[in-house]
């Protein structure tokens, strides 16, 4: 690791102000940015912790959404987003007890790793990301492996998600990183059904489609008999092939219809 | 009622209570008054000259001590190998040089090139970041078959090819070997990869030099298993110290399985540099350097063929083998795929005619040497997957076609040159079939298939040679050291004993198990008795832990020095009594004579030998304390029955381990409670091997697997709770405790089986798969199934 300095403003508007100095970089949970420095693969002069700004913390339940604070730890999601289940239960999935009481909703978004499990929540529930200067439809957000809409020095305050009729998330682990090989957020909502896939895709987290179109017309497992995800563009590495990824698309989807609830 | 105190009994491991509150002193632990430390820049290219290393600019930055490259080690002695296999040719083995730092070439990712020392860590790695390197990149060698092939880029270019050598074993036996196989009535044939792993011991590799100017003496402090073994070969072999100037220091060691065997570069390198700069220097590997320098282990390419009869007798077996020994040759590298492996493959059974065949390859990977189990899992892997493979193609139940070719008759004389003292086969199957409840298996599939999953049953059996080793035997193989060990019994006036003892404990529990052997011996209690070890300056010699080892080798010298004791304080006891020694009899920690009343306790008789005011100094000197060197007449063979079952998603390709069943016979057992944790921790790593662990190679010479981002450790919710039972025990005839060693027996029995049971689970559902290789992970398994 590099020698840096560090902030710590307690509001938005210090971290805003912080962030627009040369060479900063925003701090959540910091579970990919440590290890990223550690390995001397990144050299921020200054590094802008999140995590202790008040406002941006907490989940809070109105008028049918669930609106999480962007330095929401995971741990707190688990616990506090009765509201959406199926949103807590990928909360508490995610990594292992030291990970989800560091790692922030608003960090694992900003980053969009391609097997990152908040993304596909995201992208199914139709959410709003919203920032200190705008709010981003989560369909505009997502742009590519470790890439999103986000400009320089912006920070994600909190997170909107409209609470869908019926949801789950399945997740295939990549057996050794635990990471997402595939995890498919299925939600259900008055005006059709959503479904997103975060680890199986070359281009990062993705809307099948093909199983929205199928599961709106009825929405069960079998809807999706004979419907299918195209190989091509997936990954292949060390843990599986495209074809595998794209077969486990279809099982892990059809998995988290039948557990939707 | 079992019991609650020596031999047999089970208390709580000591060493636990320091493990568990923080309070151990590992080598990272200790740090040293005006301590440097050191980073080393090591080589992000498998195969390239060095045509420009340039640090002069480096040199001047903030805290840098000294800069080393290779030409600061020319005319240093190279890092050795242990053991000269001879070819099938009657030539020795090739022997690259290993210098401590790169010279000239590199040879594979992680190769180290430049060690910068510096007053901090921080600043060692900056300088190292203004090294001025140029490599000029060459082909990598990374498959074994195409780096044997002409034309090949050359690892090392002085050898003319990337053979170290070709094994055959028994040469006599080849041609009948290959008449038997022609004239077979059934050849069952398998090609297999025996994975490549990296052992991943919790605590990464640390060295700490420290010279003295005042008495010119070296010290090492270094995560090893044996230190005696580490400061033979870099004190005489590269560093040129005599050993009476250099003190090897092995503290808590967090774990070793095999690959803290071994002499490593950075040990020589602390070593040399802290006299180079006057300064103690330190290394503390990261996990990334440990997956590009820890040697690995397994990576094996083989072919076996078995040859049965009419009526299902094993005839011969025929075994062809490449065995990655990576760039340089390790410590013990040459000897896994030949001497503890070749020797192996009768197996379990009476097979007439065994032949091997093995071509040892250097490639531009991270060396190759012995990973917990070293050849015997390979040998194991082999052959029991061989012979499931031959039940399933004959129709026959795979443990009948075992039963009927099991070893009945001991010691039997096996056509691979070793001879099984004792055992029993039958025994350890029957008790297997008990334990893991076969006859429920039936059942257990109906539920598993209800639910939409397919179940397999996998069973194997293994043995092992293990109490390494006879040294005159392992001298004719090709062994550069004698393979004994020794332990000195030092009692002291009030009867407390500290023993030194050669074998080092890295969380096998010596320092409980140990102490209740001499307190049986002697009728004391075991608080009384402390182990020492780990230290060339405490202990007056041994030759480490590994190869299971340390009880039956390191335990019978210590038994040998406490029958020492008990002869010379019976002979206080007699001269405090007035009595005969022959009369003499030791009970409970009180010598008594013989028919009558009178006693001493020991702790008289301890007292007397140190303060000697009434005593026999005519004829025997004061004080108790004795040494013994044991050099064992045979290998030890351990020997059981595994049983695994495994559910598998056909929707995912996804198994696990429902059930796992061991029926081990280790001959006589210290402490049940410790050998069935290293048959937990054993079948855990084995398990790793069948279904997670993979070190695979890109074709460029990249380690993929290179982080736990990719190389999957197996975890707690990975494995199963195992039925373990050591009930089965065919005492060991040859040493003094009956024992037989059990650390490497988990990790040596459970693959086959978890494979074994894969394919049952795949064939149950109707996929015609009838071998794949491990790791049996989700991906591949589903590929296995729609490949």
């Amino acid at each position: 690791m590099y020698s840096f300095e560090i902030g710590r403003p307690s509001t938005v508007a210090d971290a805003v102000a912080a962030l627009g100095k040369d060479e900063a970089q925003a701090l959540g949970g910091g579970q990919t940015l440590i290890p990223t420095l550690k390995q001397r693969l990144a050299s921020p002069e200054t590094l802008v912790s999140l995590t202790g700004i008040a406002e941006m913390k907490g989940v809070c339940a109105e008028d049918g959404a669930l609106s999480i604070g962007g330095g929401t730890n995971h741990a707190t999601v688990a616990a506090e987003a009765s509201a959406y289940p199926a949103l807590a239960a990928l909360a508490g999935g995610i990594g292992d007890p030291a990970v989800r009481n560091r790692g922030t909703i608003g960090g694992s978004l900003a980053n969009n790793d391609p097997a990152a499990c908040y993304p596909s929540a995201a992208l199914a529930s139709g959410a709003t990301i919203v920032t200190n200067t705008r709010e981003i439809a989560a369909d505009d957000f997502f742009d590519g492996l470790f890439t999103t809409a986000l400009e320089e020095g912006e920070i994600i305050t909190s997170v909107r998600f409209p609470v869908p009729e019926a949801a789950a998330y399945m997740k295939f682990e990549q057996p050794a990183s635990r990471f997402a090989m595939v995890g498919v957020f299925v939600a259900k909502y008055a005006d059709g059904v959503r479904v997103a896939v975060t680890g199986g895709s070359e281009d990062g987290v993705f809307r099948w489609s093909a199983a929205e179109d199928a599961l709106s017309a009825n929405f069960s497992a079998e809807a999706l008999d004979g419907v299918s995800v195209d190989a091509d563009g997936m990954i292949t590495d060390l843990h599986g092939s495209a074809a595998y990824r794209a077969h486990l698309i279809g099982v892990m989807t059809k998995r988290a219809v039948a557990a939707a609830q | 009622m079992p019991k609650d105190h020596g031999i047999g009994a089970s208390p709580k491991r000591r060493e636990d209570v320091r493990f568990l509150t923080g309070a151990g002193n590992y080598t990272d632990d200790i740090n040293v008054y005006g301590q440097a430390y050191v980073h080393f820049l090591r080589s992000d290219v498998a195969h390239g000259k060095i045509t420009k290393i340039d640090t002069s600019a480096a040199a001047d930055m903030p805290g840098v001590v000294r800069i080393f490259t290779g030409a600061d080690f020319e005319g240093v002695g190279s890092i050795p190998c242990g053991w000269q296999v001879t070819d099938l040719h009657g030539e020795p083995m090739k022997e690259p040089a290993h210098p401590v730092l790169a010279q000239g070439k590199v040879r594979h990712v992680g190769d180290p090139i430049a060690a910068i020392v510096a007053d901090s860590l921080e600043e060692a790695r900056n300088a190292a970041e203004a090294i001025e390197l140029d490599i000029e990149e060459l082909p990598a060698v990374v498959d074994m078959k195409a780096a044997l092939a002409d034309g090949s880029a050359l690892v090392h270019d002085d050898l003319g090819d990337n053979l170290c050598y070709e094994w055959g074993f028994v040469e006599d036996n080849r041609a009948a070997v290959d008449e038997a196989i022609k004239n077979a009535a059934h050849v069952t044939t398998l090609e297999l990869r025996n994975n490549r792993l990296v052992a991943n011991p919790m605590e990464p590799r640390v060295a700490l030099g420290e010279y003295s100017r005042a008495n010119d003496h070296s010290t090492l402090h270094t995560t090893s298993q044996n230190p005696h073994v580490i400061r033979l070969l870099m004190g005489a072999f590269v560093l040129g110290i005599p050993e009476h100037k250099l003190t090897v220091i092995a503290p808590d060691v967090g774990g070793g399985f095999g690959t803290k065997i071994f002499h490593y570069a950075e040990e020589a390198f602390v070593t040399f540099a802290s006299k180079a700069c006057n300064r103690p220097v330190k290394w503390t590997a990261s996990r990334s350097e440990a997956f590009m320098s820890d040697a690995h282990g397994r990576d094996h390419v083989t072919k076996i063929e078995l040859a049965l009869d009419a009526d299902n007798n094993f005839t011969a077996l025929r075994c062809d083998t490449y065995a990655n020994m990576g760039a340089y040759l390790s410590t013990f590298a040459s000897s896994v795929p030949t001497w503890l492996h070749g020797t192996l493959l009768a197996g379990n059974y009476k097979t007439p005619l065994v032949y091997t065949n093995v071509k040892a390859v250097f490639t531009n990977t991270v060396p190759v040497d012995a990973y917990r189990g070293a050849g015997r899992p390979e040998a194991t892997f082999q052959i029991e997957r061989v012979v499931d493979k031959a039940a399933r193609e004959l129709g026959v139940d795979p443990i009948a076609l075992r039963r009927q070719n099991f070893i009945s008759e001991f010691p039997y004389a096996t056509p691979v040159a070793v001879e099984y003292d004792t055992g029993d086969y039958v025994a350890t199957m029957d008790k297997l079939e008990e334990i893991a409840d076969l006859s429920g298996f039936a059942a257990r599939r109906a539920e598993s298939e209800k639910n939409g999953k397919l179940r397999g049953l996998g069973v194997n059996c293994y043995i092992e040679a293990c109490g390494i080793a006879p040294s005159n035997l392992v001298g004719q193989l090709g062994a550069r050291a004698g393979l004994y060990d020794a332990a000195t019994v030092r009692v002291n006036a009030t009867g407390s004993i500290s023993v030194m003892v050669g074998a080092h404990s890295h969380g096998q529990g010596h320092e409980t198990a140990f102490p209740q052997v001499v307190a049986e011996m002697l009728g004391i209690d075991e608080s009384m008795v402390e182990i020492v070890h780990g230290d060339t300056s405490k202990v007056p010699f041994g030759m480490g832990t590994y190869g299971s080892r340390s009880l039956a080798v390191c335990g019978s010298a210590m038994v040998r020095a406490t029958e020492k004791i008990i002869n010379k304080a019976k002979k206080i006891a007699a001269h405090l009594m007035e009595a005969s020694d022959a009369d003499i009899e030791l009970k409970d920690g009180q010598f008594s004579v013989a028919g009558t009343d009178k006693s001493v306790a020991w702790g008289d008789v301890t007292l007397a030998a140190y303060v000697p005011h009434n005593y026999p100094l005519e004829d025997i000197e004061p004080g108790l304390e004795e040494t013994a060197f044991y050099d064992p007449a045979n290998f030890t063979y351990p020997s059981g029955a595994y049983a695994c079952e495994v559910e598998l998603d056909p929707d995912t390709g996804k198994v696990t381990i429902e059930r796992f069943s061991a029926a081990d016979d280790f001959g006589n057992v210290v402490n049940p409670m410790i050998v069935e944790g290293q048959v937990h921790g054993g079948i855990g790593q084995g398990v790793g091997q069948a279904l997670l662990e993979n070190a695979a190679y890109d074709e460029n010479g990249q380690l993929l697997s290179a982080s736990y981002m990719d190389y999957a450790m197996p975890r707690a919710d990975d494995l199963p709770f195992y039925t373990v039972d050591h009930s089965c025990q065919t005492p060991c005839t040859h040493n003094p405790l009956g024992v037989k060693g059990c650390g490497e027996a988990g990790a040596i029995g459970s693959p086959p089986s978890v494979i074994n049971a894969v394919i049952d689970a795949m064939q149950s559902g109707g996929f015609k798969v009838d071998h794949m290789d491990m790791p049996a992970s989700p991906g591949r398994v589903w590929a296995a199934m729609h490949g």
